[in-house]
Formats: C-alpha cells, structure tokens, sequence
C-alpha cells in the first residue's frame, strides 16, 4: 500500500538532527495522522522517513507566568485539548482542539506535526497567529525562533531548512484585556474547517480596541492574516455594525479555494459569518477578561 | 537498507511478540495480515471510519493511520484481547443484550473506543460518550443503541452504582 523507504527511529532530539543531517532529503513523521494519508495516496514517497513520535522529550506542557505558554513539538493534540492549564489560560486551544478530527486522531497526532504538515485548512496555525506564537527550529547548528506567522511559505510548504525541525511552539502571556476565539465551518463536527477564522482582540483601559488579529483558515494558500480587517477594529470602541464591516473587509482579503465542499464565493461569504462570530466571542471574552 | 525487515517488539493482548516487518507495514496489516488478528475491521483503509479501531497504551487510535513500527515498546489492546477468556466484557455483554449490534462491521471499533473511554472515565455524560464513539462510523445508523449500551456498560462496571 504504501511505497517503502528506510526507517530511523531516534530516541532523542539530537539523534534526530543527526540523522536530518546525514540524510537530507528525510521526511520526517510524528504521529504521521497527516503524513500517512499522503503516503497511502502516494502523492509522496520519500526514500528516508525519520519516526520522532517516540522522542518523549518533546512531550510538554508548561506555564509561567512571565514567560507564557511552551508546548513541546510532539505533544498529542489529546493532551493539549484536556490540560488544565490550557483550559485555564487559553481556552481557545482546548476548543479549537475538540473540533480537530476525532479523538483517536487526536491521541495518536502531536500538534508539530499538524503544522509542520502545512495544510492552509488547519485550525492550529490560525489560532497561534491569532495567539503571537513564536516557534523554536531546531538543527545542529543550534536552534532559532521565529514568528508562526513566517512559518507558513505555501500549501503544504514551510520554513524549516533542511536538517531543520520543529521543537517547541511558544505562547506569549496575554495583555491584559485579551479575548481569543476560533470557529469554523464544518458539515460534521470534527471535519476539516470549509472555512476557519481565528480572532484576537486586546482591549484597553477604556474599552477600546488596542490590537486586533483576525486570521483565516482555508482562505488561501497559507493561514491568512486579514490586515485590513483588523485596521478597521484598531482605535475604536466595537460593536456589532464594526464586527460585520471587518468580516466583509476579511472577504475582500480572501482568496479561497473552491472544492466539492464549496466554491469560492461560497467561502467567500462564509468568511464575513464566521470572522463575524469569532470576533464577537472574542470581543465578549476581552471584556470579561 | 530500504527492503529490509526491522526488529518490532511489543505486546499485543498482553503477550510479548518480537517480529520482523517491512517498514512501511501499517499497524492493521500487521494485526490483520502478519497475526491474522481479524477481529480488527478494515472499512476504508484512510482514517475515516474508525473500524480499525485499538487501544495503544490504552488510548483509542486507528490503526490503520499508524505504522506498525510506530507500536514498537507499546501495549496495543485488539478487540481479541477484550473478553476474559470465554466470559465478554461487560461492554460487548450490553451491546448484545441492548440489541447495538446489527451487521457488526462497526462493532470492533465501538468496543475499543468505548473501553478507552471507560478506563479514562467510569462514569461519562451522554455527551461524552457521542464524542468518545464520534469516530465510529455505523453505517447501520445504529448509534443511539451503541451509545445505550456503553452507558448500561459502564454502570456495570461500576458495581450497578
């Protein structure tokens, strides 16, 4: 079924960036709940597969209060979904997590390997965005962090280096004042995002807007950022009438793939309801925080 | 080298095995194919109906979306290795009894995913139970009996509290 290749399975990080190393064109597998669906297809059939799902290291979740959130590269989106810790600060996370897949997809799937894979309708990348993640690459040469929002470069394309991998995802603390939320489009629960929109918005003293994010799922060839829908929330005291002008704002800025689950104008209308719905949730939550 | 067989250990139904597999050798073609382990269904082979369901270290997983070589040092748990012997689990037991099972292609992937559910949770809402089973596909449309049954099954196995 699925075409074979040379198998590494490294214990630890350093194994594995070895192995990167010495083999450049590996492709490296976590849980593989993505991978494997490419390789079944053959859509893809490398010659080295480097298995990191047994690198329990980088199974981690932990919370400072200065330092914000740090979730290690092979953390089962299971995992994310039912700690506490998530559930207390970014609640967002663990509701974005229960409408990925089903829970045997989720047990087995680590949130790297998500984005890694780079597919523009997954839910994390909008979210971290939407959160100001930072990423940790790490290879032998020594480890960099850059922004989520650099990381995706095309469909299912990303900005590791060869010999590169993913290590850790980093959440900053929020601002005070801060409301995340994320809805998307689904014919049944669990079902890739037809649509996904992911909003954050940061409110000050006075209520008004101090900072916004509104980032999209399935809208383009990578997570996209509505920038000028987010300008049009910046500096003013919201309500419903702004949410609906940023949602028709978000559409403009879309450029959707059409598919049997919708076409593009389609999308593009569904885009000005679920940005809508996310930024009100978000807005709710700002205000209450 | 490419071809060549790897080393495999683990324990399947609470039974060490040390195998050789081909690398690319998902784990259901190992259980199905290598162990003829049957029980274990195949419906559409892609991660869509959750037939194939097992328990890895107790977790409910598809195992046809995992590498065989992925088990290696685990505990995989087959609807083989449920019953006690020849006594069913309380979970097949209420899926019998409630009258769950209509053609039963399904039925493997249901107990398996009800046994995570109830080793994680004894005592699930409703809700929790829909979500636990959201991956099983019954294309009898039989999930309102299913999800009777894993209730009934788990107030046995609380002692009927």
């Amino acid at each position: 079924m699925i075409a074979d290749f040379e198998y590494f399975a490294p214990k630890t990080v350093k194994e594995a960036l070895s192995l990167l190393s010495q083999y450049k064109e590996a492709k490296i597998i976590a849980g593989g709940q993505s991978l494997l669906v490419v390789l079944k297809q053959r859509l893809f059939s490398p010659e080295y597969l480097i298995d990191i799902k047994g690198i329990s290291a980088l199974d981690y979740i932990n919370y400072e209060e200065g330092k914000g959130l740090r979730i290690g590269a092979l953390t089962p989106h299971r995992t994310i979904e039912k700690s506490p810790v998530i559930q207390k600060y970014f609640p967002v996370l663990s509701e974005m997590e229960n409408n990925i897949a089903t829970i045997q997809t989720r047990n087995w799937g680590t949130i790297g390997g998500n984005i890694c894979h780079g597919d523009p309708a997954g839910d994390p990348a909008p979210v971290f965005i939407a959160l100001k993640a930072k990423l940790k690459l790490a290879s032998l040469g020594g480890e960099r962090v850059i922004d989520m929002q650099e990381f995706s470069k095309d469909y299912l394309e990303v900005a590791l280096d060869p010999g590169e991998m993913l290590s850790e995802i980093q959440i900053p603390k929020p601002a005070p004042h801060t409301g995340t939320a994320h809805d998307k489009l689904m014919v049944m629960k669990g079902d890739m995002g037809i649509i996904g929109a992911a909003v954050s918005i940061v409110l000050d003293s006075k209520g008004k807007c101090e900072d916004a994010r509104i980032v999209l799922s399935n809208a383009a060839s990578v997570p996209l950022r509505a920038g000028k829908a987010e300008k049009k929330l910046i500096g003013k005291v919201l309500n419903d009438a702004l949410l609906a002008e940023a949602g028709e704002l978000a559409s403009a800025e879309a450029d959707p793939p059409a598919d049997v689950h919708g076409s593009a104008e389609y999308r593009r209308e569904m885009v000005k309801v679920f940005v809508r719905r996310a930024a009100a949730k978000a807005l709710e939550r700002a205000r209450a925080a | 080298m490419k071809g060549e067989l790897k080393e495999l250990s683990l324990t399947i139904n609470g039974k060490p095995y040390e195998l050789k597999v081909k690398a690319m050798t998902l784990l259901v073609e190992l259980l199905r194919n290598e162990l003829k382990l049957t029980g274990t269904k195949v419906g559409c082979l892609d991660s869509a109906c959750g037939a194939c369901t097992v328990n890895i270290d107790g977790k409910a997983v598809r195992s046809c979306s995992v590498l065989a070589l992925q088990a290696n040092g685990r505990k995989v748990t087959t609807i083989e290795g449920v019953s006690d012997s020849d006594k069913l689990h309380p979970i097949q037991q209420a899926m019998i009894d409630h009258g769950a099972i209509e053609c039963g292609f399904c039925t493997p992937g249901m107990v398996m995913s009800a046994k995570a559910l109830l080793a994680e949770n004894p005592n699930p809402t409703r809700d929790e139970i829909r979500e636990a089973i959201q991956g099983n596909l019954c294309a009898d449309e039989g999930y309102v009996k299913y999800i009777e049954a894993i209730e009934i099954a788990a107030k046995e196995m609380r002692g009927g509290k």
